[in-house]
């Protein structure tokens, strides 16, 4: 239990602060902080089993969020059928084409020895392949992209619950970490990172300019979802009983009617969107602690003691006959999975895919950070990280401007400092984490929650 | 004729072009280069400090246009250039004492000052935002062209027109002589010399009674020129906008692998490499080849290899191909 003592009195602290912001900002706005702590949660945890357990920098979290949302996008929407029927045919020749020239190069590598000869042969695979793909593709995505343009004009999906997006969400993230593992993790540490970073920027381009897939900037609204709508719950009757039973003391003290039936209206209204968060909440910690479990055990397990002796010392372990490449490879996929799992998470929380919203600084830096102060190598450390940095990113700028105004108080409101600096409230979230991080790097290397050793 | 029509229509729309972004990606790539052949890490605080050396510099633009200072046909910037340079050497000399020194003297691994360098990038971000704003700045003044594409065809008489701006030829101009100062000081003087065995051989540098500290300083010092140069140049040829110079720290770092990192004249050239193979490859040929083919031959589709939209994944696909064929860069750098 005693060991146990600081993650307990830090966790309390988080669920207190979401506390406080329920009462005095709101319900709605703490619920949300707390699904996207959750979230947040998830994806720090994918970082943590890469760069905690095996010492892998990743820095193409971003390329892996967006493709867990494009998930989400493809198993939910229903298909388009005049998009189908207008281009679909040629899609999935194209899809052929792709799936034909790996083939042939990997034939191509098998069979002749490295020479030139070879290197021409994969070239030449490559460049008619892809004038193939141009010739075949380029009007099948014109005749899609024209298909209602301002509604559709894309290929859809396949109409599925949207909760399978999550599942499927992490085995497109793995399929991605397959092809960048393969290219990538023979690199040293900060050429992994530069790498990977810019594989991302590759995959979102791709993401928003591939209109045919994802509709690209248009974004797709109104996906599906798992939870009922605030819509729905204000009609329905039993709804209504609840938020009768739960306020009913406030309710009896209004004597007249109309004015007692406005209230209750006020209050279902709120209460709707208290219970729609509720229930996501709901979801993803049930995300959280299967994930929790899962990476535990893992960690605590004979494998995850042979990944701890390959990041400490890479040579040994191979001299003791483990394969690092393979297992490099193996915990890179799993922690991309999750990744992408928490990016499918995202897109069905917010009810909506915009590819234009990607970018690094929010979806792999700061994810960055919140795995090291958290703690690295540990997921209590890493779930906390998620917690508190989201809740401080979130929170920085009204206690920015907190600061500021009371910094400030003695200066007339005309001060032309002040005006400007109270305009440039939102931008003090960047200062707090820049500085966060670098107080924790420099005085408390391994987090908040340091790494912990069980020895059996 | 047609043929001379063809070459101009590259010239216009491809060389000029590509050879003042390449000059701009050129001097980012050498900052990269140099904080990691010296310092020896990858600092992704790059494009931020590049940005807080032009923000400076548009605020003294500000002061001297104000006080009705210009230089005439060329843009005020230039002589803001020295002070702003003065104060990026101040930042960058603090942030080293307060941040980077530390891990320095501790000798920790790469990877860890990565991050602390991603903690400065925040910080610098937040420094930049505060003061100046995230919109989008303009602060050319003075004489926008050299050459009009109207002034040209009635020149020549040709179909198509040259239209060279004077900031193309002010960066390349100004990066040819930063970068062969540079040059000179690396491989001519004591003080370039010493930096050269210092990334080379640490150990045996130290030995031979080489100073790390003033190798360190002298390397921010350059990196400081090097950045605020970089950095106002683009700002002048495009505009500055801090989210657009956080983004240019990527094909920046693209251009410093390619060339082969730690090596400055691999990055020199990556610059140029990864901004004309952006440019080639998602220009639309088809007047080019109206212009070379005869007339029965005309394409009659755009001809272009990728959409614009993909400029920034070609050169992340250069670099993935790079590192996978050739991890050392085309122009051999430290050997990974």
């Amino acid at each position: 239990m005693r060991q146990y003592l600081n993650v307990i009195a830090a966790y309390s602290i988080m669920i207190l602060l979401i506390i406080i912001v329920g009462v005095f900002q709101s319900w709605t706005i703490a619920l949300s902080i707390l699904n996207f702590c959750l979230i947040s949660a998830v994806m720090t945890m994918g970082a943590n089993i890469q760069w905690g357990y095996a010492g892998l920098i990743n820095f193409g979290i971003m390329g892996y969020t967006a493709l867990g949302g494009l998930a989400a996008v493809l198993v939910s929407v229903s298909p388009v059928g005049e998009a189908w029927q207008a281009g679909g045919f040629s899609m999935i020749i194209c899809l052929g084409i792709i799936v034909g020239m790996v083939f042939s190069i990997r034939l191509v590598l098998k069979k002749i020895e490295k020479s030139k000869k070879r290197n021409y042969i994969i070239a030449l695979i490559i460049i008619f392949g892809l004038i193939l793909l141009r010739i075949i593709s380029g009007p099948a995505i014109e005749h899609i992209e024209a298909v209602e343009p301002a509604k559709t004009g894309f290929l859809g999906g396949l109409g599925l619950p949207i909760l399978f997006s999550w599942i499927v969400g992490g085995f497109f993230a793995a399929g991605l970490a397959y092809i960048v593992g393969k290219v990538a993790l023979g690199l040293r540490a900060d050429y992994l990172a530069i790498a990977t970073l810019l594989i991302s920027e590759i995959v979102i381009a791709i993401i928003k300019h591939e209109d045919w897939l994802s509709r690209g900037v248009k974004n797709v609204i109104g996906l599906k979802r798992p939870v009922p709508y605030e819509i729905d719950l204000q009609g329905s009757t039993w709804f209504i009983d609840i938020v009768k039973k739960f306020n009913s003391s406030e309710l009896n003290l209004i004597s007249s009617l109309t004015e007692r039936q406005d209230v209750l209206n006020q209050l279902v209204i709120d209460a709707s969107s208290v219970f729609v968060k509720l229930t996501f909440a709901g979801l993803f910690l049930i995300v959280v602690i299967i994930l929790l479990i899962i990476t535990q055990k893992a960690l605590y397990s004979p494998w995850g003691r042979m990944m701890r002796a390959i990041r400490d010392n890479e040579e040994a372990a191979n001299a003791m006959g483990k394969n690092v490449v393979k297992e490099h490879l193996l915990i890179f996929i799993l922690g991309s999975a999750v990744v992408g799992i928490a990016g499918a998470m995202m897109v069905t929380h917010d009810g909506l895919f915009t590819p234009g919203s990607y970018r690094p600084m929010r979806y792999t830096f700061l994810i960055w950070v919140m795995v090291i102060v958290g703690g690295s190598g540990n997921n209590f450390g890493a779930i906390l990280g998620g917690f508190a940095v989201w809740f401080l990113w979130i929170e920085a700028a009204p206690i920015a401007e907190f600061v500021i105004s009371l910094s400030t108080s003695h200066l007339p409101e005309t001060n032309a400092i002040k005006i400007h600096l109270l305009e440039s409230v939102p931008y003090f979230r960047f200062l707090m984490m820049g500085i966060g991080l670098l107080l924790i790097m420099r005085y408390r290397p391994q987090g908040i929650l340091p790494e912990k050793i069980i020895k059996q | 004729m047609d043929f001379l029509n063809a070459i101009i229509l590259l010239l216009n729309y491809i060389f000029v072009p590509a050879l003042a972004y390449g000059s701009q990606l050129a001097l980012g790539a050498i900052f990269v280069t140099l904080i990691y052949g010296i310092l020896r890490f990858a600092n992704f605080a790059t494009g931020d400090m590049m940005s807080f050396g032009t923000m400076v510099a548009i605020l003294f633009t500000w002061y001297f246009q104000s006080k009705g200072i210009t230089l005439g046909f060329l843009p005020t910037a230039l002589i803001a250039v020295p002070f702003a340079i003065i104060f990026m050497i101040l930042y960058m000399l603090t942030i080293d004492k307060l941040v980077f020194s530390y891990y320095r003297i501790k000798k920790s691994p790469p990877v860890q000052l990565a991050m602390v360098s991603i903690g400065v990038m925040f910080v610098t971000q937040a420094v930049v935002r505060i003061i100046i704003g995230p919109f989008d700045r303009r602060f050319f003044d003075g004489e926008k062209f050299i050459l009009k594409a109207m002034e040209f065809k009635e020149m020549t008489g040709l179909n198509e027109g040259l239209t060279i701006k004077s900031t193309q030829v002010l960066t390349i101009i100004v990066t040819v002589i930063v970068v062969s100062l540079l040059f000179w000081f690396l491989n001519k003087t004591k003080t370039g010399k010493s930096m050269r065995a210092y990334s080379d051989n640490e150990d045996l540098a130290l030995l031979s009674g080489i100073d790390p500290k003033r190798v360190v300083m002298i390397t921010w010092m350059i990196a400081g020129i090097l950045a605020t140069i970089g950095g106002v140049l683009y700002g002048l040829d495009k505009s500055f906008k801090p989210f657009t110079y956080f983004n240019n720290m990527l094909p920046i770092f693209a251009a410093a692998i390619v060339g082969g990192i730690g090596n400055p004249f691999g990055a020199f050239l990556g610059g140029y490499v990864i901004a004309i193979s952006e440019i080639l490859i998602t220009y639309a040929y088809k007047k080019f080849f109206t212009y070379i083919l005869p007339e029965t031959l005309e394409p009659d589709s755009l001809l272009q290899l990728l959409s614009t939209d993909y400029k920034f994944a070609v050169s992340f696909s250069i670099l993935v191909i790079v590192l996978l064929f050739r991890p050392s860069g085309i122009f051999k750098g430290k050997v990974l």
